[in-house]
């Protein structure tokens, strides 16, 4: 990178890539073009900057100026002033939310401060469509050590010394996962990389793929190495395009260089890659399940043992590991395993990444050490909550997981703390929720996916969780009683004591964990017939607060059934009968004329 | 199984042996093939669940269980512009319910099925991880953030007189 004097780049992650960034980094490059700055100033394309709140991002190196909220329009602005004057372009600065002041560094802001990024080391730094950016950040160079120097023992044995646990959910001892593939006898065996992100509202591994798709590609060959497999296919989600293109340019690139393919290196070893599609369904997640996928079949889970190191892809051994494990391997070997132990608590080393979203100012990717807590993490890096509005939940773990309240906050993040709390570390999702939201209505979300992901294989977890969904349904409208109370809590423990798979055995957190920390809510809606928060439809009514209504018609014209009426200036009235309950009015109202009762 | 019965074109049915062929015919490629099934005919009809059973020698029956399991694939066709709401946890805490709501409201059809005219259907979308702009609404490959449930008439309008 080092001919250019000035380096831009371009948020290109997905949720910048909806925000037009790439017309923005057209209009960069045809601007830097025109100016005849080519030979000096590089405008590349990189992964996600994990700041999506506020994206799309521009970065400018070598002075750290981070922009933010840029449109394509503003190009021409940041060419003129910042690249030829060296004057930053104020109006595109982040301006700090709790502060009020304006940062032009991002080493400086909140959000980047107490971060660690190891698995999301070249995210937002390197443009992915180059292999020789990856290179040129010490890539491939632990594969090169491993197959110059190692035996695949003691390749291994790092990964085991390093303390990393699989990143996907369950928490495996990753080196452990290897060793056992390794030991088993086969002519055959395979590495699977689990691509298939099905928790809502979580993004880390489509970052990962398409910021830094060579360090799981170098990460597959290493295991490949480990346990004698000269096969990997990555399973991924086909509802991201983006990772899906840039996963193959990067195969392309990485077997034009030698680097996958016959004789890699000179060393006789021989590994290639192969994507498998999934096609949407949250239970492929599980590895049994994505195994029977890639096989062409309906992602059915089967029974543990046998573990797919013994019999899995086709009926051979396979090492299944999760996108954001892989990316941390390839920095373990390179700074040693005694290095990466050093990071987290005494059980879960390492960092991990955690997509951060709901009402919560900064959404977007970030990574911590194991350690940290939760209270570090929603406000200091996440900014606290939205509009100023009270915390109330955290969610981790997506469905299968709990929901975390403010006795939880200091509780520093790791496998088994989040465990012991009721919830789980999942693959790395947290939803942060605020006050006007209802639990219960949360635990009926949560189960309305899961009755729909349900795979139906065994019965606890297709009937029983479509019995809950229910249970909760009658009580979210008001019309529970305590006996359905009863029935939720015994019919959940029920599902997660016989369910066959990780789905069905954990699909109840939500429901439990919102009842042992929102008890009261369930009874607000059970006794008296009242939605605390003001979410459930049927338990809600909107009225007109007459002494601060002003007759400023924004209610009425924002009402999209016409249930609104009054003149000018004048006090105006909701029809009942009318009413939707879509909160239009309540949302549009500046004077606090209308409340929720 | 579905209830439109449609009669495949020649051309059509080669073009999608050839897409059978080019996996090999294999059993194990089948949701690559429906995949690029899909891709050509944008959904998936009986008519073509037979030949795809047929060309990788597997039961009918089998290509259908493959079909149905999976959300991504769909036996109804879609609508010229497919209504996408993104039903993730991030966007159902912002409010994406209400969206997904008034789409059903204007356009009178529920969710999973298209519009008489067979301009629009509506359909929820898992995560598409674009959860800074939540809620999220994509209209076929267009992004639409932060979507508030009285600006559902102005993303219509967009597609109105086309």
């Amino acid at each position: 990178m080092s001919k250019y004097k000035m380096h831009l780049l371009v948020c290109g992650g997905t949720g910048c890539h909806a925000s037009a960034s790439n017309q923005l980094l057209e209009n960069l490059k045809k601007e830097v073009a025109d100016k005849d700055l080519s030979g000096e100033v590089q405008v590349i394309s990189t992964g996600c900057f994990g700041f999506c709140e506020k994206g799309p991002i521009v970065k400018i190196i070598p002075d750290n100026t981070f922009y933010t909220e840029v449109k394509p329009e503003d190009a021409p602005d940041i060419v003129a002033e910042h690249v030829i004057k060296g004057r930053q372009v104020k109006r595109l600065l982040y301006k700090d939310p709790v502060r009020k002041e304006v940062i032009s560094d991002s080493r400086d802001m909140g959000f980047y401060k107490k971060q660690l990024r190891i698995a999301l080391r070249n995210c937002g730094f390197i443009n992915p469509e180059n292999i020789d950016e990856y290179i040129a950040a010490d890539g491939y160079e632990a594969l090169g050590n491993v197959l110059a120097d190692m035996t695949p023992e003691e390749a291994t044995k790092v990964v085991m010394d390093s303390g990393l646990r699989g990143r996907g959910g369950g928490g495996f001892p990753t080196g452990l996962k290897w060793d056992i593939a390794r030991k088993v006898e086969a002519d055959q065996k395979y590495v699977v990389c689990n691509a298939d992100e099905g928790d809502p509202g979580a993004f880390m591994d489509r970052s990962i793929l398409e910021g830094d798709p060579h360090s799981v590609i170098e990460a597959m060959a290493i295991n490949g190495y480990c346990i004698g497999a000269d096969k990997g296919l990555v399973y991924i989600r086909a509802e991201y395009p983006l990772a899906i293109d840039r996963l193959k340019t990067a195969l392309g690139q990485a077997r034009e260089y030698g680097l996958l393919g016959e004789d890699i290196l000179g060393t006789g070893f021989n590994f290639d890659i192969e994507i498998r599609y999934g096609a949407g369904a949250f239970v492929c997640g599980e590895e049994t399940a994505l195994i029977h996928s890639m096989e062409g079949h309906r992602g059915e889970p089967t029974f543990k043992p046998p573990f797919p190191a013994q019999s899995g892809y086709l009926g051979k051994p396979t090492n299944v590991n999760n996108v954001e494990t892989f990316a941390n391997i390839p920095v373990i070997y390179n700074k040693g395993a005694e290095w990466y132990a050093s990071i987290g608590t005494e059980k879960s080393k390492g960092t991990k990444v955690f997509a951060l979203a709901g009402k919560i100012n900064n959404v977007g990717l970030i990574e911590v050490p194991m350690g940290t807590t939760l209270r570090e993490v929603i406000f200091e890096i996440g900014g606290g909550i939205k509009n100023g509005k009270k915390f109330k939940a955290v969610q981790t773990g997506g469905p299968s997981g709990g929901c975390l309240t403010e006795k939880h906050l200091d509780t520093p993040i790791d496998f088994d703390n989040l465990l012991a709390s009721g919830s789980m570390m999942g693959s790395g999702g947290m939803i942060v929720m605020d006050e006007d939201d209802c639990m219960v209505s949360v635990a009926r979300f949560y189960l309305d996916f899961t009755v729909e992901e349900s795979c139906g294989k065994c019965t606890p977890c297709r009937v029983g969780n479509k019995r809950l969904y229910e249970l909760l349904d009658l009580i979210s409208k008001g019309n529970g009683t305590h006996a359905e109370l009863d029935k939720l809590r015994n019919l959940s423990e029920v599902i997660k004591d016989t369910s066959l798979c990780g789905l069905g055995q954990t699909s109840p957190n939500p429901v439990l964990s919102t009842m042992d920390n929102f008890w009261d809510e369930y009874l607000s809606h059970v006794d008296d017939q009242r939605c605390p928060a003001g979410q459930c439809k049927e338990l809600i009514r909107y009225e007109v607060v007459e002494e601060n209504c002003v007759g400023c018609t924004a209610c009425a014209r924002n009402c999209p059934v016409n249930c609104i009426s009054g003149e000018r200036k004048e006090v105006h009235f909701i029809e009942q009968s009318l009413c939707i309950k879509c909160g239009a009015c309540f949302e549009k109202c500046k004077f606090n004329a209308i409340s929720v009762s | 199984m579905s209830a439109i019965k449609i009669k495949l074109r020649e051309n059509d049915l080669q073009q999608l042996k050839e897409v059978c062929k080019s996996f090999n015919n294999e059993a194990g490629e089948l949701i690559n093939v429906l995949h690029k099934a899909q891709g050509i005919f944008g959904y998936l009809p009986a008519e073509v669940q037979e030949v795809v059973a047929q060309e990788l020698n597997v039961s009918v029956a089998k290509v259908y269980g493959v079909v149905t399991f999976y959300s991504f694939f769909t036996m109804v066709p879609r609508g010229k512009y497919p209504i996408s709401v993104c039903t993730g946890t991030a966007c159902y805490v912002r409010g994406a319910e209400k969206v997904l709501d008034e789409f059903k409201r204007i356009l009178k059809v529920p969710v999973g099925e298209t519009t008489p005219d067979g301009k629009f259907s509506i359909a929820g979308l898992r995560c598409v991880g674009a959860c800074g702009l939540a809620p999220v609404v994509l209209v076929g490959d267009k992004t639409y953030g932060r979507v508030a449930p009285d600006g559902v008439k102005e993303i219509l309008k967009e597609y109105e007189d086309q």
